[in-house]
């Protein structure tokens, strides 16, 4: 008896002292053969399981490309829905190996939760839908109005600035997840329902008649979406950033998923050096050479992700505007593999 | 034949002495469990720092910057504070919690005392409520009344206008705002005279009822004096009272007081749920008062009202209060279910956008739980007190 309470007194110490978790994400995710990626789950376009639990989403693209990259298999992902509240305790507490939720980089959110921005897959911005027998052609018409929102975002306080500047009434009525403020709004609970742009797209459709909405044109704050991973691992940190990178350079080289294999023969330096024919820029990454060929083979590039998931190849529709590349009119741009 | 031994007992080794050996053991285990607790609490803190995670309660007097729905006390998204968003929340908590406390007893209380009623039909329609409501989670129930809210009144350009100025749509209930004037301390202290001379007519009444066995309608002379004596010094003062009347605008109908829709339906789901726990607990209670209690009575010539209001509740009640009780403590926790229909508790509000903008988990967690903590102990001390009162008094 008295040995069993000494044992189990040892065992709880042990218990304690193994809570110094290894930064090694890279090969803790290589060991367990799956990477586990933080999705929205109720968002469509960015993060939304269909009836057979098949993931799609630009955002879930990104994480099948980090899979892509480290195990040439777009399907070793376990996708973990988090609400807007829940996902940055998630990935603190290394629940998952990256957060991909179409998740606002801002100062904060980068200094004091311990966690860092790898990069920018959607350049988004916070905007209004409203119903359009209520005759508002802008958001600036809404003095007064109650406005449906989602708890534990940018999009409240960015709310709460613009009737602030522009010295209108607000009346805010907030909900813990989208979809429950989405329902109120649909409710007639609210004047006007806020989110990033392109979620409005995608609640739109969901409302029980889509074209009685319309979304005003003004956008009111700079929302730019990206992948997050912890702080303090520079290597992991380095491998997310770079996958995404890899998607942009794929698209402004002409890489595309149907033409990668012909790339391979390809005398263009740039190309040589992406597909992995000359340089070892995969093995500096710990990954293998042919890392971005099989992201692209197997996921494809930016532009194809982008209008397969939000824009021309999807029901939300959504035109490219800021997110066209740099050299196209666009801001997406990435730093070169050499 | 008996052996002497010289000395008394003889000496027992100190490590066996049982009084001893109770008190290292109970030594070793706190020190194991302080061990726990300190080796839990440096753990985080090391493991918070190692994260790069800010701790700490800086952000306590930092602006907030969000808005919320319904504030108590006054609440400015470009001034207040964090810790004012808490103090918001705390009350917005206590409100729906206090007010559901007394509409869960009150209805309760006749649900469990119309279950024993002798007339079928109530009795059943009263056991029907508690075994259809008990079983059903709360959380649907919330969500049912939300939506039923919601869906069943119109929209706000389509209010409907209540006689007096007040109007009702799916945004709330608005109703004219009292605004006192000078001189309306006069009514407010002609209440509390009203107040006093009926505690005085009260004892009287009681002592004279004592001695003769007279009984004096004491009712109907308090209510007389409870609304007369103001009522008279509102008319001498020359109506010092003005309205705040709500105001139909392009979206919404604003000023005056506001109900919202998710108070409602939070206050309205939590009281019903809870009425019919509280049902049982008082039908329990009746049971357990013996029967020869009613037959004494019944055999005295008293009537049916008067024997449950002076026989069978007074009994009842000491086995009532404790499990009334938890019941008082599980609707203050359930009122956290608040989050669910956008009612912005101390929860949504602190454990919600405040945990998110700051990312003070650990902080704000136990904050939170710190309050609930307390709120429930100071409930459960209230009744206690009260149970104190009512516990049968053994001689």
């Amino acid at each position: 008896m008295k040995k069993i309470a000494g044992v189990f007194v040892l065992a709880l110490l042990a218990a304690f002292a193994a809570q110094s978790a290894s930064a090694q994400t890279l090969k803790a995710v290589k060991d367990r053969g799956m990477l586990i990626c933080g999705a929205n789950g109720t968002l469509a376009g960015f993060g939304l399981p269909d009836a057979q639990g098949h993931w799609t989403g630009l955002d879930v693209d990104v994480c099948r490309a980090i899979a892509a990259a480290i195990f040439d298999d777009p399907n070793k992902v376990k996708f973990v829905p988090l609400t807007a509240k829940d996902r940055f305790t998630a990935l603190q507490s290394s629940e998952v190996d990256v957060l991909v939720r179409n998740t606002t980089w801002t100062s904060s959110r980068d200094t004091s939760l311990g966690l860092n921005f790898t990069g920018v897959d959607y350049y988004d911005g916070q905007g209004f839908m409203v119903r359009k027998s209520l005759k508002v052609n802008s958001a600036l018409e809404l003095n007064g109005a109650s406005v449906c929102v989602q708890q534990g975002t940018t999009t409240e306080l960015n709310l709460a600035d613009f009737f602030r500047a522009h010295k209108m009434q607000l009346k805010s009525v907030t909900f813990a997840t989208a979809n429950e403020a989405i329902k109120a709004y649909d409710a007639g609970r609210c004047d006007a329902y806020t989110t990033d742009a392109s979620g409005l797209y995608a609640e739109r459709l969901r409302l029980a008649n889509p074209d009685d909405h319309i979304i005003l044109p003004e956008i009111i704050s700079k929302e730019p979406l990206g992948p997050v991973v912890r702080q303090g691992d520079d290597q992991w940190f380095d491998v997310v950033k770079w996958v995404l990178f890899a998607m942009i350079n794929a698209e402004e080289l002409g890489i595309m998923q149907k033409n990668v294999d012909d790339m391979l023969k390809s005398p263009n330096p740039a190309i040589k050096r992406f597909v992995g024919t000359e340089g070892n820029y995969g093995e500096q990454l710990g990954l293998t050479k042919d890392w971005a060929v099989r992201i692209i083979k197997l996921v494809g590039n930016y532009g194809e992700v982008f209008e397969r998931n939000v824009g021309k190849g999807s029901p939300l529709k959504i035109d490219r505007g800021l997110n066209k590349l740099w050299n196209q009119g666009g801001i997406q741009y990435a730093p070169p593999i050499r | 034949m008996s052996i002497e031994i010289p000395g008394g007992p003889p000496p027992v080794a100190f490590y066996n002495n049982p009084k001893v050996r109770s008190i290292v053991y109970q030594a070793v285990l706190f020190a194991i469990v302080a061990f726990l607790v300190y080796g839990a609490a440096s753990n985080a803190i090391d493991n918070l720092q190692r994260a790069h995670i800010t701790s700490g309660f800086g952000f306590w007097n930092t602006t907030a910057g969000f808005d919320i729905s319904q504030t108590l006390i006054h609440y400015d998204a470009q001034v207040s504070t964090y810790g004012r968003a808490f103090w918001v929340g705390l009350l917005n908590t206590l409100l729906v919690a206090g007010l559901g406390i007394v509409f869960a007893t009150v209805l309760g209380f006749v649900i469990g005392i119309a279950r024993l009623s002798q007339n079928w039909l109530l009795a059943k329609a009263a056991g029907g409520y508690v075994e259809t409501i008990r079983n059903i989670p709360l959380l649907l129930q919330l969500l049912f009344w939300y939506n039923a809210v919601l869906k069943s009144l119109p929209l706000a350009r389509d209010s409907i206008v209540i006689a007096g100025g007040a109007y009702l749509n799916n945004r709330g209930l608005f109703l004219p705002k009292p605004i006192f004037e000078t001189g309306f301390a006069a009514v407010l202290i002609a209440l509390a005279g009203a107040l006093a001379i009926i505690v005085f007519f009260g004892l009287w009444a009681r002592r004279r009822q004592q001695r003769t066995g007279e009984q004096a309608p004491i009712v109907w002379i308090g209510l007389a004096l409870l609304i007369g004596l103001p009522l008279a010094a509102f008319a001498l003062n020359g109506s010092p009272l003005a309205f705040d009347f709500p105001q139909a605008g392009r979206f919404n109908v604003s000023g005056g007081i506001e109900v919202l829709p998710e108070f409602a339906a939070l206050l309205f789901g939590l009281s019903v749920y809870t009425a019919a726990f509280i049902a049982e607990v008082v039908r329990a209670g009746i049971l357990a008062v013996s029967r020869g209690q009613v037959e004494a009575a019944y055999s005295l010539g008293m009537r049916p009202g008067p024997t449950l209001r002076l026989i069978v509740v007074p009994q009842a009640m000491r086995v009532i209060i404790p499990p009334l009780t938890s019941q008082y403590l599980n609707l203050t926790k359930n009122s956290t279910l608040a989050v669910a229909i956008g009612y912005p508790d101390l929860v949504q509000i602190f454990t919600g956008t405040v945990l998110n903008q700051t990312g003070q988990a650990v902080s704000v967690v136990a904050v939170t739980m710190a309050v609930y903590l307390t709120i429930s102990l100071a409930t459960s001390l209230a009744m206690n007190i009260y149970n104190r009162r009512v516990a049968l008094v053994e001689r």
